[in-house]
């Protein structure tokens, strides 16, 4: 009875816009859903490093280095961010890491793809960060707190991460012929794994669904692929290049592009674990971490020292 | 309380993506958490940014410059850890800040004056 109360309390200030704070009174399923979808978003970040990571070295220039730098350097700090805002719902940092590289915790299944050729760090700015925006910006309005806060920041520094993308596309689609071809290779191999990245199909069973219900998400993963599809069809026009998918049009009826169907066999093989890349992504993460120890300690063991000096003083 | 079937982008159900066993809460070695205060330029007050985890203030000092500061979004930082910060009772506000709402003499607009009174 009392949890009736509580929780209509609650529901109550999500109608009304009220953001949730961290001490708050929150359904269980709430604090649950935000702990789950906040630190896979984390992990999302930290994960996407290591794809244009590969790249850092190789890059074309001084100039393309120093900005995939910068990108990565952002991806970072987008993760520890995020890493805090799941903090404050009672999840220890050590914990989440743990749970990543157990395999318990998931991250966003688009990076278990490689990046094979420079024109890649284009399609990953581009098309993956793009995707990424379409739902961060929804996110900026999420209902609890910490969260919402986090995504205002990633929100601002991300649009630099889109537009360097296009502009990496859009200097190799004017390029040499092996330039321009190597431009649409690598938008062929990231347009569906881009658009998987806004999840499943809607059900019909829109009812039951609670996230929409305490504005943790404002639209659902259709709405917003769609929103993704119509502007991806037009910019591309910009490249002078083509979508990897035959059945896209323009359907003036619903003012909307038509697109073909996902391969969802795909999406769920590389959730589950066996994409082409997930082994050698967690094995960097955990190698990392391992490598990392003896820093972590040596810093832990300073303060400690320095602490004890203080105190002598 | 139903539970969420329907999952979105960077929500991926643990239950069928093959996720294993959760993992043994461990014994903490993580470094303490530091708030993160920053004034963005002279005359300004600080303010609250984030937070984060670093062995002693010092360390904690350097990596709110490099995670909060990327952009020239200040020039000065504080940081305190977070467990000595206090906070009021979020189900204490009935008492605590009821008493205002009814003080509304407190607020300029509550005298009514004659409209040519100039500077005022």
């Amino acid at each position: 009875m009392e949890n009736l109360t509580f929780e209509t309390h609650f529901q109550d200030k999500i109608d009304q816009e009220i953001k949730i704070e961290p001490r708050d009174w929150m359904p269980e399923a709430y604090r649950k859903t935000n702990i789950r979808q906040i630190s896979q978003h984390a992990h999302s970040e930290i994960v996407g490093m290591l794809p244009e990571g590969n790249w850092i070295s190789r890059a074309p220039s001084l100039k393309r280095k120093a900005i995939l730098l910068a990108k990565v350097q952002d991806e970072a700090g987008h993760g520890l961010y995020l890493y805090a805002a799941a903090e404050t719902l009672g999840l220890s940092r050590e914990q989440m890491i743990e749970d990543l590289h157990s395999g318990r915790a998931k991250y966003s299944s688009i990076f278990n793809y490689p990046t094979l050729t420079w024109a890649d760090m284009g399609a990953i700015g581009w098309l993956v960060d793009g995707a990424a925006i379409m739902n961060q910006v929804m996110l900026t309005r999420t209902s609890y707190g910490p969260y919402a806060r986090a995504m205002v920041r990633i929100c601002k520094e991300e649009s630099f991460h889109q537009r360097q993308g296009f502009e990496i596309l859009l200097v190799l689609s004017k390029g040499s012929e092996a330039q321009k071809a190597m431009c649409q290779d690598a938008i062929n191999r990231w347009w569906w794994p881009a658009l998987m990245m806004f999840g499943p199909r809607d059900t019909e069973s829109t009812n039951s669904d609670m996230s929409m219900k305490w504005k943790i998400k404002r639209k659902s993963n259709d709405e917003l692929r769609q929103q993704f599809v119509d502007m991806i069809a037009q910019q591309v026009t910009l490249l002078g290049m083509t979508l990897p998918d035959t059945e896209l049009r323009w359907n003036e009826q619903r003012g909307h592009y038509d697109f073909g169907q996902i391969n969802w066999e795909e999406f769920w093989q590389v959730v589950k674990g066996n994409g082409p890349c997930n082994k050698e992504r967690l094995a960097a993460r955990k190698k990392a971490w391992d490598e990392g120890r003896w820093v972590r300690e040596a810093a832990t063991a300073y303060a400690a020292k320095q602490k004890q000096k203080q105190k002598a003083a | 309380m139903q539970l969420i079937r329907k999952f979105y982008y960077g929500d991926i159900p643990e239950e069928t993506g093959g996720a294993a066993k959760p993992a043994s809460t461990s014994s903490s070695s993580d470094w303490p958490l530091w708030e993160v205060f920053i004034r963005s330029k002279q005359g300004l007050e600080h303010k609250h940014v984030g937070s984060l985890h670093a062995a002693d203030a010092n360390m904690a000092i350097e990596n709110a410059r490099d995670v909060y500061t990327r952009r020239s979004e200040g020039i000065s930082i504080w940081v305190v850890e977070s467990k000595h910060i206090k906070t009021s009772n979020p189900e204490a506000s009935a008492e605590l800040y009821e008493p205002a709402q009814d003080k509304i003499y407190r607020h300029p607009t509550f005298y009514d004056l004659p409209d040519e009174i100039k500077h005022m």
